[in-house]
């Protein structure tokens, strides 16, 4: 993939630099005329860059507006307000001719690979459209050798070209929704819980597929997953979402050593860990309640409600996401980006 | 059979004083289903057994046949296409392959009930959760539909259910995922059972929700004293709250164990792979261990071992001959009390 | 992609070679099969639908060659066999294998050629009806919002009507009814059943994540449509008109013996009840058969749809 290190960035340059991403679902009451009542704040002002070659995980519970980041970046859903820059160029504001331009550059791999494959076309055809909606890729001729080339990348046998989907299993299919992904050799991969669907054994394989393509092709990953044990594998920044805003990020080591807001520390407690020695004296954070509701989110802060420091100061005012003050001008892993009022490191990962 | 008509009677005994052994017991059990494209030999001579007060985890992925062992004891198998060819199962040393439709219906629910993964399909969706709970107490005991509001209220403040008062007549819809698996287990806890299945419990629920939910069910079977077998495919949350471990793999157990000697030394190449290949929140590994192939087809098990294929291990005789679940054994002959293999090489994966 | 070998040497390892995937030996020896493939392989197994398929093959046949299966003609009657009927008359597939009706016409010649007209009918405003009622419902249900609105409002208006009766009135306002007035007056009441069978299969399958996979590759709108919609939204479509058909036949010979469809000199089946009933006590036979080959057509159709619909959505079983 020459053509992808040509246009290797300076370090330090963002590839895609996000700003004050916001989605909001209308609600709307009255069958004839729609009158809006209120709106689904999915995201609400997510801000984030993602830089040449590195992976950038976003974590965050059900709910938590995740998915829809991923739909926005990909321009499947319209943004109500904000900005994606792709190397300095707004694609939020694009369409047409200009938009199908940017997406060979950025793409997906969707998280239920039972459902993100057309069962009435073959595996060649689904990997091979790329090439039927970008002609200027690959010749017309050319194309079931990539294609097949495709399959021998992803790990699959180039002989089942003319098979369905429904003749794989669930590790397979998510291999070719990777090759589809890569087939227009893009510089952004947009993976939307790409192994949460698969068993355990299958899960490792893939992620270490994933791991390898993007040694390879100098890809850039945005890895969304609620999975943090997985995303700290993955990742070499990780953003912590919580009701559609973005609550603390950081490198993974910040984020999982040296955690400063109230709910990655939470989080990160209650992920349970595959050591029965561990369960006497790990220290865990249960969390009261749910998670509100993003069309009626709390004033302030929005984890106040299930917050176990929450103080008066956290309902009027909405923490920015900022490195905190205590931690200004301090050389320590906790002085990273967080959105709390009163961040404090807590380790509550054992550390080996 | 004068000792069981002694205990239908009398309100449950506690620890079953009346009846020495395990709970439940399981013995040689096979479960297959008839299809288009033949037999599918899900269930292939398990055995176990659980204890009033233990839990018991299942592991296994998704075809290993531990949710439809499962459903064999509950009763609750469609047959056809499934059929259960051989096999016992024993609760409080009575067989219950062998009893009339009526005198399951009178153990299931009451002595043992069932959680499964998804809450919100699990509940009637038109019937609020008070009535639902209520029902359990109006059919059983023959209460009045006064009485058994108040014992459903009682019933969700048992679950931490806050404001249970003000929620008894709410809808399934109307609570979050965390609260109606929190319903499930109050519908399963009203008999106050010996035995609860849970099935996936906490799967579909998020990590914060999920260790609110796990503390919740290992408390309350310490106040019942009830035997817990806990399905799932998370070994995170098995080492949480597991006493005894049984690992499935194509309808077979292929290793069981006391929790802590699983994760220190397994003796199966497989419970091996499994551990190695989970990314661990407390660690950044450099690439994770993938066991290579396919979860097997159920139409096809391979010949001799079903996990041979994918065995790091794998001889000849690995292909030939099934290996019979054996104790396990210190390198000194010594006993290892619970430890059970089924692997032709189990010392070597044990000692090696 | 210059170094796709090395790649795939690298990801080797966490593949399963051919030789130890476990599920090789079934996966080497299935060929490649789609889901329609799948569907026929059901399809073929099923005795309704070879029953079925027969009958209506037949049917085709007969109504596209009618002069294979009789040499009468029939219009041409000699009312000296006035209302004869079995068992004194003739052999298998003769003129007078049947009977004869009131004019001495042959009742088998009548049943063999008034056959073209309830097939063409049915297969008419099917096709008709789905063309129509499909495009409709794809552009309602993949575009939505105000285009849905105003076609799902006709449909409402449309499903208001009682069909018989609608069809009624339209061909009471021809003076000369054809077979395609029928057709018109059927299909021109029929097609939004299909919009909303369509609608409802499209807005489904615009949701799956394969449509928003080819939205994010740049696709365009009309690739979005033919390539991945329709193949996945059509199955109900085909189930529902296959089933449709049946009833149209029916609906055709209803309003031949209210005497508001077709009528004499074409031949129809309806047409022939219709003169049937009146002399039911003196010679039943007249009735009788056309009474049957309705009934058989109809159900043949029924049946198809039906098997189709089982072999397409394996769930139902």
């Amino acid at each position: 993939m020459a053509d992808l290190s040509n246009n290797h960035e300076a370090p330090g340059e963002p590839i895609l630099q996000v700003r004050n991403l916001q989605k909001h679902f209308p609600l709307t009451q009255g069958i004839l005329f729609k009158k809006q009542v209120g709106a689904v704040k999915a995201v609400d002002g997510v801000s984030f860059d993602l830089y040449q070659g590195e992976t950038l995980g976003i974590v965050g519970e059900s709910g938590c507006g995740k998915s829809t980041v991923a739909k926005l970046l990909m321009n499947l859903e319209r943004a109500t307000a904000g900005e994606v820059f792709y190397k300095g160029q707004d694609i939020t504001k694009l369409s047409g001719r200009a938009l199908k331009a940017v997406r060979r550059n950025i793409q997906m791999v969707f998280q239920d690979p039972y459902t993100s494959l057309n069962p009435r076309m073959t595996v060649g055809d689904i990997i091979g459209e790329p090439f039927d909606i970008h002609p200027e890729v690959a010749p017309k001729g050319d194309r079931r050798r990539k294609v097949q080339e495709l399959l021998d990348v992803v790990g699959l046998n180039p002989e089942y070209i003319n098979r369905y989907p429904h003749q794989f299993s669930g590790g397979q299919r998510q291999r070719i929704g990777i090759a589809r992904g890569l087939a227009l050799n893009p510089e952004i991969i947009i993976c939307d819980e790409p192994v949460s669907a698969l068993d355990v054994s299958v899960q490792a394989q893939v992620i270490n597929l994933m791991g390898k393509l993007q040694d390879e092709f100098n890809l850039s990953y945005i890895f969304i997953a609620h999975d943090l044990s997985i995303v700290r594998h993955i990742s070499d920044r990780v953003g912590v979402m919580y009701l559609g805003k973005m609550a603390e990020i950081g490198t993974d080591e910040q984020i999982y050593e040296h955690p400063t807001h109230p709910y990655t520390q939470a989080l990160l407690s209650a992920v349970p860990v595959p050591d029965p020695e561990a369960r006497a004296h790990r220290e865990r954070i249960i969390l009261t309640g749910d998670v509100p509701s993003p069309a009626n989110p709390p004033s302030g802060c929005s984890f106040r409600t299930r917050c176990w420091k929450a103080q008066e100061k956290c309902s009027q005012e909405a923490p920015v996401l900022a490195v905190p003050q205590r931690f200004q001008g301090v050389d320590s892993p906790a002085a990273h980006f967080s959105a709390c009022h009163f961040a404090e490191e807590k380790q509550v990962v054992p550390v080996h | 059979m004068s000792i069981i008509d002694k205990t239908a009677a009398v309100p449950a005994p506690r620890g079953g004083s009346d009846h020495t052994g395990p709970l439940l017991e399981v013995k040689n059990l096979h479960v297959e289903f008839h299809t288009r494209d033949g037999v599918a030999k899900a269930v292939n001579g398990v055995n176990y057994s659980v204890d009033a007060g233990e839990t018991l985890a299942v592991l296994g992925e998704s075809g290993s046949g531990k949710s439809v062992t499962a459903q064999a004891i509950m009763g609750i198998l469609d047959m056809p296409p499934g059929k259960i060819p051989q096999g016992e199962i024993l609760f409080r040393g009575q067989d219950m392959l062998k009893m009339s439709e009526e005198e399951r219906r009178k153990i299931r629910g009451r002595k043992i009930a069932m959680i499964f993964q998804d809450a919100l399909s699990s509940l009637n969706p038109v019937l609020t959760v008070g009535y639902q709970l209520g029902e359990m107490f109006r059919v059983h005991h023959g209460m009045s539909k006064k009485d058994a509001t108040v014992k459903a209220v009682e019933l969700m403040d048992k679950v931490k259910i806050p404001a249970a008062k003000a929620r008894v007549s709410d809808y399934p819809h109307q609570f979050s995922g965390g609260m109606r698996q929190r319903i499930m287990i109050a519908m399963a806890l009203a008999l106050e059972p010996d035995l609860i299945i849970a099935d996936e419990p906490t799967t579909a629920l998020d990590v914060t929700v999920q260790a609110q939910v796990m503390d919740l069910l290992a408390e309350l079977q310490q106040e019942y004293n009830m035997g817990l077998i806990l399905i799932t495919h998370d070994l995170g949350v098995v080492a949480d709250v597991a006493d005894k471990i049984a690992v499935m793999y194509a309808g077979r157990i292929v290793e069981q164990a006391p929790v802590h000697e699983l994760y220190k030394r397994p003796a199966h190449p497989y419970t091996r792979g499994l551990l190695e290949s989970i990314p661990r929140l407390d660690q950044k590994g450099q690439e994770l261990y993938a066991i290579k192939g396919l979860p097997p087809n159920l139409l096809k098990v391979p010949t001799g071992c079903a996990f041979n294929p994918r065995c790091p291990k794998a001889d000849d005789i690995c292909r030939t001959e099934i290996p019979a679940l054996v104790p396990v054994t210190e390198q000194n002959g010594a006993d290892l009390p619970g430890r059970k293999s089924a692997c032709h090489f189990w010392k070597e994966t044990i000692h090696g | 992609m210059p170094d796709v070998t090395k790649t795939a040497a690298a990801v080797e390892d966490a593949v399963a070679p051919p030789s130890v995937d476990a599920s090789a030996p079934v996966a080497k020896a299935e060929k490649a099969r789609s889901l329609w493939g799948d569907a026929w392989v059901d399809l073929r197994r099923n005795p309704y639908f070879i029953v079925s398929s027969v009958l209506i093959a037949l049917l085709l046949l007969i109504s596209a060659w009618p002069t294979l299966f009789t040499s009468a003609s029939p219009s041409a009657g000699d009312l000296v066999h006035h209302f004869l009927s079995k068992p004194e008359l003739g052999s298998v597939g003769s003129p007078e294998w049947l009977g004869y009706d009131q004019q001495g016409r042959s009742v088998y010649a009548r049943l063999i050629h008034g056959t073209r007209a309830s097939v063409t009918v049915g297969i008419a405003v099917t096709a008709i009806v789905t063309i129509l009622g499909g495009v409709m419902g794809m552009i309602a249900g993949y575009f939505g919002g105000v285009i849905d609105a105003f076609i799902s409002r006709i449909t409402d208006i449309f499903f208001g009507i009682p069909f018989l009766l609608g069809a009624m009135v339209i061909l009471q306002s021809f003076t000369e009814r054809t077979v395609w007035v029928v057709v018109f007056a059927l299909a021109f009441l029929g097609w939004t059943q299909i919009t909303r069978v369509m609608r409802g299969a499209v807005i489904t399958v615009k949701q799956a994540d394969y449509v928003h996979a080819a939205k994010a590759l740049g696709a365009g709108t009309v690739r979005i449509l033919f390539r991945h919609i329709l193949p996945n939204a059509m199955a109900p479509v085909i189930v529902v008109a296959t089933i449709a058909l049946g009833g149209y036949i029916s609906a055709e010979a209803t309003l031949s013996f209210l005497g508001l469809g077709l009528a004499a000199p074409t031949v129809s089946w309806g047409v022939d009840i219709s003169a049937g009933v009146a002399q039911i006590r003196v010679a039943p036979h007249v009735l009788l058969w056309p009474s049957i080959m309705l009934s058989l057509t109809v159900l043949a159709f029924i049946m198809l749809g039906e098997a189709v619909r089982n072999a397409l959505d394996p769930k139902l079983r």
